[in-house]
């Protein structure tokens, strides 16, 4: 399954891993909802270190979308928060 | 559904309509390469800017660094001589240098973060243009316009979330720049007060001075005034009249 980590390229991550990393996404997804900082830094690295660790990254020639979007490292709630809510927020 | 399928689902979005934009979509693929290069360009640009910003706080750390120096030799000599009303104003200013320089390591750190994966997004953006204009080539040269379809929503579907990401890490970028700025802007003034640089010169406008309050304890520099009348050998000196 093709991932994207934003800010870090394309993995392609086992299918027999995607329930586990599905159990990491709600849990990103409750700390957003409930709207606790905390909780959404050590999700949002459990859930990326998860991506990277399952994923083999694709070559930077490799032209295709991908069925998982993740959130960059960096990223604040705020910022994801306003993500979901806006496509406009995505350029190009 | 899942918060990655619908960030997905989002960059998608973006790519339906590029698709939508042509009645041959063959087209599409020339419309999305000058979008791409247009890209390139500005990824570029912006990676000036970001090294701009780092230059500018570099300099601005030599100039305190300096400032430093030169503020510990005037509280030095004033305590020698006796003007401790002098050398407690060097103190307050080096205190108030220290907390700027602080300040601006903090800065720095943040802007090289931001130019290092700047640049790493640069060079895959590079990577996946030229790629996409080779097989760009290759699908109008092959396929009817019918045949294509699959291809280029393929390879246009790579190409968007690329520039997508990009943009995004650019803006990113470009906000901390902006705000980078305003608070360099703040300091160059304060520098080009000489407050920050000279205890001998008056700070001039309140403002300024109530910076230095503000950036500076009391404290420590009571103790760092006792510690120099200490260092000072027995006789020399005298008491501030």
């Amino acid at each position: 399954m093709i991932t994207r980590i934003l800010g870090e390229g394309q993995f392609d991550v086992d299918e027999d891993r995607l329930s586990e990393l599905n159990v990491l996404d709600e849990a990103l997804q409750a700390a957003i909802d409930s709207g606790q900082e905390a909780a959404f830094d050590t999700s949002l690295r459990a859930l990326l270190d998860a991506a990277r660790r399952f994923g083999t990254p694709l070559p930077e020639t490799t032209l295709t979308g991908s069925e998982l979007v993740l959130p960059a490292q960096d990223s604040t709630l705020e910022q994801v928060r306003a993500l979901l809510g806006d496509e406009g927020l995505i350029p190009g | 559904m899942s918060l990655s399928r619908r960030i997905a689902a989002l960059f998608r979005i973006k790519v339906t309509k590029a698709l939508n934009r042509a009645e041959d979509p063959r087209e599409v693929l020339d419309y999305s390469y000058e979008k791409q290069l247009e890209m390139l360009t500005k990824v570029n640009r912006g990676l000036a800017d970001v090294a701009t910003s780092r230059r500018r706080i570099e300099l601005q750390m030599d100039q305190l660094t300096s400032s430093s120096g030169l503020l510990s030799t005037q509280a030095r000599e004033a305590v020698a001589v006796g003007h401790e009303g002098l050398a407690r104003e060097a103190l307050t200013r080096r205190a108030a240098v220290t907390a700027q320089l602080a300040d601006l390591e903090a800065q720095k750190r943040s802007v090289q973060a931001d130019e290092e994966k700047l640049t790493v997004a640069a060079h895959r953006l590079k990577a996946k243009v030229e790629a996409f204009r080779t097989r760009k080539e290759t699908i109008k040269a092959t396929y009817t316009a019918a045949e294509a379809q699959s291809r280029i929503n393929e390879a246009v579907s790579g190409i968007s979330e690329e520039m997508g990401d990009v943009g995004m890490a650019m803006q990113r970028a470009e906000d901390r720049t902006t705000q980078l700025q305003a608070r360099a802007g703040a300091l160059d003034e304060l520098l080009a007060s000489g407050a920050l640089e000279d205890a001998t010169r008056p700070a001039g406008r309140d403002d300024i001075q109530e910076q230095l309050d503000q950036l500076t304890g009391g404290g420590e520099i009571e103790a760092e005034l006792s510690r120099m009348r200490a260092a000072l050998p027995p006789g020399s000196g005298k008491a501030e009249s």
